[in-house]
């Protein structure tokens, strides 16, 4: 090997101009961007925003239309309340949905482990504490098969949790044999059942622990998603699997974690749907997986993976929430509800659309 | 040569159903070179790449890195053993920040209980490091290096590419046409950065259809044709258009000419 040109002087007889190029550190033309160009570029950098503005317009139309009885701290709280399930699901879809995946049997998993929770405890004797981990690990194991069959067999998403949604739902059905535990019986016998249930009083204003457990999951998973490497990582495999898989992230195993984990807060809104419920039936929560992409969808997250922001999907749970309390207070037919939030769904596909333009 | 080579690779084979990608293909890396490897469309250059960066298992063959035997499962693996690969397609994440991306799959996280408990991520040390390497590189200018991937040109984000892989490569650096998407002065640049990487003992591979940038930085040219090495030029006894009519099998090379 023999010494190598200088790089001082170009080797390119074209490029010896460069010597007397342009040294200024570019400066861009800065056009004063237009004030919807601002707000693009500031909805892009904070995903969770337009949720937050849309939740807190429908605040303001439904204290204007419905008056004083919905600013109530009692009246509040209780949309809390109601979203509460919705919002755990919907952390679990979250996950998910971030990894450019869908999960259609959350709703599935939920009665599932709430069914197994109340049975084992009932049909078997088992301490109810017992009975609660075991309906936790079936969680966890539906969430693996999911895992398994979406990260190594690589079937699609939406397949695959269409299949097992039916799978865990007539599993239910059968193992159940359709059965209700009565909300009495768990009163007496298993309370811990009925844990997330429980309510308290600050100022009027009634929050049952399920609303805490919905608000520190929310919590937690926006700490991970944001501020460790796994997160990370499920945002860059939503963006760009193969991109993440040739920088060094363990796609598969990032996938496997995430549907397990799904799986587990599933789990935890089986057992929290016992204390709002009362009752253990395998006829609740049969909605639970679309209501859950729908807070998704109007929290702003991309379907097609790696953006958007869980306080997002917080956002449009509750303001899904805001509208059907909102509505039913004023004393419309139920209907419109569903009318505003199909609109909704399509609004928020649109702007994030258009808020997307900003990178092209 | 009397060196050892750093990389070697004998008899790699890798098919796709009936495609034959490599068909018995030999490497030779020295270290502290630049070894340019160009071929044709098809030729199997990528494949090549690929398997020396672990992207791909050859069905047959060995590979060795200084004198062991090494069988990568995955890029990870690789990097792991010192060998950084700059993709054609970059593989950067675009929603995803500089830094971020700079440090995907190897994060670095906060000294003390933040960071072994609570796995927290350490962005300033991130960013920080992210941006001496850049402005190290003289790549670019960039306002904010926490800005996504995706509001960033074309050019730069091959700056950013190229600065990962010479901010954690160690022993071996492979460049997949890091000029393919630049523009005359930004290819100078990396360029220049190959020549800064070289001066610090690294070897580069570099795979590239510039004729030009390839008898500009090469050491020597590995030519591949139809799934091997067809063989191993000098640059400085070639013109570029032997080198072309080699590749495209115009002309068949003078036999045992392995550099």
């Amino acid at each position: 090997m023999t010494e190598t040109k200088t790089t001082s002087e170009p080797a390119q007889e074209f490029e010896r101009v460069l010597s007397q190029s342009a040294t200024a550190v570019a400066s861009f033309d800065t056009h004063e961007r237009s004030p919807l160009e601002k707000v693009r570029h500031f909805l892009h950098s904070s995903p969770a925003s337009v949720p937050l503005i849309v939740l807190v317009l429908s605040l303001i139309i439904f204290a204007v239309i419905v008056g004083s009885r919905f600013f109530t701290p009692f009246a509040l709280s209780l949309i809390l309340q109601q979203v509460a399930i919705v919002g755990i699901v919907g952390a679990a879809q979250t996950l998910v949905v971030l990894t450019a995946g869908i999960d259609l049997s959350v709703g599935a998993i939920m009665v599932l482990t709430s069914v197994i929770m109340g049975q084992f405890t009932f049909r078997y004797g088992m301490p109810v504490e017992l009975a609660i981990l075991c309906g936790v690990a079936l969680g966890a194991l539906c969430g693996f098969i999911n895992g398994v069959l979406i990260a190594y067999l690589k079937l699609p998403p939406f397949i695959v949790t269409l299949g097992t949604w039916q799978i865990y739902l007539a599993t239910t059905y059968i193992y159940s044999a359709n059965e209700t535990i009565r909300a009495q019986d768990i009163e007496t016998n298993a309370r811990l059942l009925q844990f997330f249930g429980e309510k308290i009083n600050i100022g009027g204003a009634t929050f049952t622990y399920g609303v805490f457990a919905m608000l520190v999951l929310i919590a937690i998973l926006w700490y991970v998603l944001n501020h460790t490497a796994w997160g990370r990582h499920v945002y860059a495999i939503g963006d760009d699997p193969e991109a993440a898989k040739l920088s060094g992230v363990r796609t598969k195993k990032v996938l496997i974690t995430v549907y397990v984990l799904a799986g587990l807060i599933c789990a935890l809104a089986g057992w929290a749907s016992i204390g709002r419920n009362g009752s253990v039936s395998p006829q609740i929560g049969q909605f639970a997986n679309i209501e859950s992409i729908t807070a998704v969808v109007i929290g702003g997250m991309s379907l097609f993976g790696g953006r958007g922001s869980i306080l997002g999907m917080l956002f449009g749970a509750l303001i899904v929430g805001v509208f059907s309390f909102g509505m039913r207070m004023y004393g419309t037919d139920v209907q419109w509800t569903y009318l505003i939030i199909g609109v909704l769904i399509i609004l928020a596909v649109a702007i994030d659309q258009w808020i997307r333009k900003v990178a092209g | 040569m009397s060196r050892e080579p750093i990389l070697t690779a004998r008899g790699l084979v890798k098919r796709y159903g009936r495609v034959t990608a490599l068909d018995h293909a030999d490497f030779d890396l020295y270290p502290g070179e630049v070894l340019a490897v160009i071929g044709d469309n098809g030729a199997g250059k990528s494949s090549l790449i690929k398997a020396i960066s672990g992207a791909i298992h050859p069905d047959e063959g060995e590979m060795t890195l200084e004198g062991k035997p090494m069988h990568f499962r995955s890029p990870m693996e690789a990097r792991d053993a010192g060998i950084e690969t700059v993709y054609q397609t970059l593989a950067l994440s675009p929603a995803l920040s500089i830094a971020d991306n700079m440090f995907l799959g190897r994060e670095i996280r906060k000294p003390g209980i933040m960071g072994t408990w609570f796995r927290m991520l350490d962005r300033k040390a991130m960013e920080k490091r992210a941006r001496d390497k850049l402005t190290e590189l003289g790549l670019m200018t960039i306002q904010n290096i926490g800005q996504a991937v995706e509001t960033l040109s074309g050019g730069q984000r091959q700056g950013v590419a190229v600065a990962r892989a010479a901010a954690f490569g160690s022993k071996v650096v492979i460049m997949d046409e890091p000029t393919a998407a630049l523009g005359v002065k930004e290819s100078r640049r990396v360029l220049e950065l190959i020549q800064d990487v070289k001066k610090r003992g690294l070897p580069i591979v570099l795979i590239s259809h510039n004729m030009p940038h390839v008898f500009e930085v090469a050491d020597r040219i590995h030519i591949h044709r139809l799934g091997k090495r067809l063989t191993v030029i000098d640059p400085k006894e070639y013109t570029m258009s032997d080198a072309v009519a080699f590749m495209t099998g115009a002309k068949t090379p003078p036999a045992q000419s392995i550099a």
